[in-house]
């Protein structure tokens, strides 16, 4: 009868299974480049929080995040982030709000820019890193720039003297993107970049390499994850704990349970 | 030391009594736990009962943690979630604890449910236990759907629009009621405080008292076993059942293990994965309520979508096949049956009707109408099922592939609701609805048809 009940089970979980590739393939189409974050490198995220501050908090807001907690996560020396990345307040306690009235904002790039604080649980880090690495020239929108995975969109590139500024040469078709590692990864194509689907040409090069300025917006992705979550840098080591405890609590328990029924005939 | 420890015992049996003369502790502890006999082959499918309960502790006490520092405020609400998230000291795994402990809610009411059925447990004479355990499960979706409007995120936002607005097919009351129910045109500030009224006071003392009158309900009865067998009709000359053990120490320990085990997949999924790739948090509701911005898909979460597939799969086409339906049906009764001839044109009559009634009503309509029959369904279960045996253990198989099929389709449903419909999806989902209801309509029928096995006088038992 058991074997019988198991069949029943494997049977619907089987079904499942083969209606799962319906999803695969009506899944969204933007192609995605694969963020490489490490949210144990401190380095990495102090840097990624210096990016953040110089180049998009002065028009976004981290509105749920303080600076504080921020400086204490990512032990930055609190003394140390007052001097050189605390731009619109005084107190550490703060939250990080932009000092662009939203009003202001709106009349400039035609929409407030959103906070940042949880665009990476909106988007994923994936669409962060594709995105902040999608920037090129394009003479015929308002701010002269354009975005490879968001297009039109209003935003200007606000990294382009790390950057420097390049131009969209055409979009690869799945084939093409199949041979170059299936777009995922720094594919390189011989002269060209290759940013999800997009293959860029570099027309004036920044401060930074094509590959230095990889490196820092894979920073600059992983202290979004962070701050959009950061209970993240801790939950896990608390998870080791917990479950190690649970897994000795139940072989303990399972010995009481023997121990009361060895009467039960 | 001997003396001493004697008038210890004698001083304790007499605080004892004092209070059992005002207070019947020693009655209820021996009636409900140490002599409530249960039989001593409850398999882990018995532990789901019990984790019910306890997952409704971890949510009223995490709730209440919650509501010390949430703002039942349009303009704060999602703002605090934030704020308990990051500067309440463990807010973030208070949080965490609740969200998922509303997955964890259905996952174990799901398989409580699944359990009963399996094993008959809504058979005569738990009905009543069986239907409060249905009115929970109602009381809890009721909790789980306003829970979630609370952190005003964007998909909170849209999906009680979607929900809400069910309610306007109602004839003649329908736009007034939607109106009524949200305190506004459009959901606002006047929803989020009435459902955070619901969600913290009224519902919960709505579950709790339910809780308690499936328990009475359930130990006036006594409970079933996967045998499916009364044990009372073997007891010694103390009126024990032979095959019963005391609920208290026996399944006490017992469940201690499932508790356990389902701590460690509960808490794994706090600790490691809290959104679960979007199926516990989704994305969407990591942004404010935009009532401008419409998410790219409204979904709801896992628990409500089969229902929500069926709301979804009633199309037109749909309708269509439930007139040809309601037609063999009728047609079948006169031609099959042994009725008196005016017995024979009543049921041709209603089934006309019904054919009228599928061809000429419009598909939203029928989809409300439907998700709510989906779940009358489960009400009806003691009485359309009519299989001489309680346990699948010895009913027949007819009934095991007519479950095996329910059971695929309503995953089916389940996993189409999560995603965005397409016209082979919606396809798919017609049929599983079909199937869905099929299931339930043909219920006394495939469970009076084909062999049962002999059902033994005591219970199966192997020693570990």
């Amino acid at each position: 009868m058991k074997t019988f009940f198991y069949s029943l089970l494997s049977a619907s979980f089987l079904s499942l299974m083969i209606t799962l590739p319906v999803n695969a393939a009506g899944g969204h189409g933007a192609v995605l480049d694969k963020v490489h974050m490490n949210m144990a490198d401190k380095s990495s995220l102090q840097n990624g929080a210096k990016l953040f501050i110089n180049y998009c908090l002065s028009c976004h807001s981290a509105s749920y995040a303080r600076y504080n907690r921020v400086a204490e996560d990512l032990e930055i020396p609190l003394a140390l982030l007052q001097e050189n990345l605390m731009f619109t307040t005084e107190k550490t306690g703060d939250l990080m709000t932009t000092t662009m009235p939203e009003q202001d904002a709106k009349r400039w790039f035609g929409v407030a820019p959103p906070d940042l604080t949880l665009v990476s649980r909106v988007r994923k880090p994936n669409w962060v890193y594709t995105y902040l690495r999608g920037f090129y020239q394009d003479e015929s929108s308002p701010s002269g720039w354009n975005n490879s995975l968001f297009e039109n969109v209003a935003m200007p590139h606000a990294l382009y003297e790390l950057q420097g500024v390049q131009k969209l040469v055409g979009k690869l078709t799945p084939e093409e993107l199949h041979e170059l590692d299936g777009g995922h990864g720094e594919a390189q194509a011989g002269d060209y970049h290759i940013v999800g689907d997009a293959k860029f040409e570099l027309v004036h090069p920044g401060k930074l390499s094509p590959a230095e300025f990889d490196v820092a917006m894979t920073d600059l992705t992983s202290f979004l994850a962070y701050l959009a979550e950061p209970a993240q840098l801790k939950r896990q080591k608390i998870g080791v704990f917990v479950l190690t405890f649970l897994i000795i609590l139940m072989g303990l328990c399972y010995l009481l349970k023997k121990e009361y029924w060895r009467d039960v005939h | 030391m001997a003396i001493h420890r004697h008038d210890n015992h004698v001083s304790a049996n007499a605080f004892m009594e004092w209070i059992d003369r005002r207070l019947p502790v020693t009655k209820v502890w021996n009636e409900h736990l140490a002599e409530y006999w249960a039989a001593k082959n409850l398999n882990f499918w018995y532990f789901f009962g019990s984790l019910s309960l306890l997952v409704l502790v971890i949510q009223i006490l995490t709730g209440i943690f919650l509501t010390m520092h949430y703002k039942p405020d349009a303009a704060l609400a999602f703002a605090s979630v934030e704020y308990i998230m990051r500067d309440v000291p463990w807010g973030w795994l208070v949080r965490y604890l609740h969200s998922t402990g509303a997955s964890a809610f259905f996952v174990v009411v799901y398989l409580h449910m699944f359990r009963g059925v399996i094993y008959g447990s809504h058979r005569e004479p738990r009905e009543l236990v069986w239907l409060i355990g249905c009115v929970i499960f109602v009381a809890l979706m009721a909790e789980a759907f306003m829970g979630y409007l609370l952190p005003w995120g964007n998909m909170s936002y849209w999906g009680a629009q979607v929900i809400i607005s069910l309610f306007e097919v109602i004839p003649f009351v329908g736009p007034e009621l939607t109106e009524w129910i949200r305190g506004d045109f459009v959901i606002s500030d006047s929803t989020l405080n009435r459902f955070f009224a619901f969600h913290v006071i009224l519902l919960p003392l709505i579950l709790i008292v339910l809780v308690f009158l499936h328990l009475v309900a359930l130990h006036q009865v006594g409970s079933n076993n996967p045998d499916g067998i009364d044990i009372f009709e073997n007891v010694d000359e103390n009126g024990k059942p032979l095959d019963g053990v005391g609920f208290h120490p026996y399944y006490v320990v017992k469940d201690l293990v499932g508790v356990c085990g389902f701590l460690i997949v509960y808490l794994g999924v706090v600790f490691f994965a809290p959104d679960l790739g979007g199926i516990l948090l989704e994305k969407d509701n990591f942004a404010p309520a935009n009532s401008l911005q419409t998410p790219p898909d409204i979904v709801p979460l896992w628990y409500f979508t089969p229902y929500y597939s069926i709301l979804r799969a009633s199309t037109e086409s749909l309708l269509f096949v439930f007139a040809i339906g309601s037609g063999l049906g009728g047609i079948a009764a006169m031609v099959f049956t042994k009725y008196d001839i005016k017995i024979k044109i009543a049921i041709a009559l209603v089934a006309a009707a019904f054919v009228f009634i599928f061809l000429n009503s419009s598909g939203k309509a029928w989809g409300v109408i439907l998700m709510g029959s989906a779940l009358v369904c489960f009400f009806l279960l003691p009485w359309l099922d009519r299989s001489p045996v309680l346990s699948i253990r010895y009913r027949s198989m007819p009934f095991k592939i007519a479950l095996a099929i329910f059971l695929v389709a309503f995953f089916v449903l389940g996993y189409l609701g999560m995603n965005s419909p397409t016209p082979m999806r919606t396809l798919v989902a017609q049929i599983c609805t079909v199937i869905y209801f099929a299931f339930f309509a043909l219920m006394p029928w495939f469970t009076s048809i084909g062999e049962t096995k002999p059902v033994p006088d005591r219970v199966t038992y192997d020693e570990h």
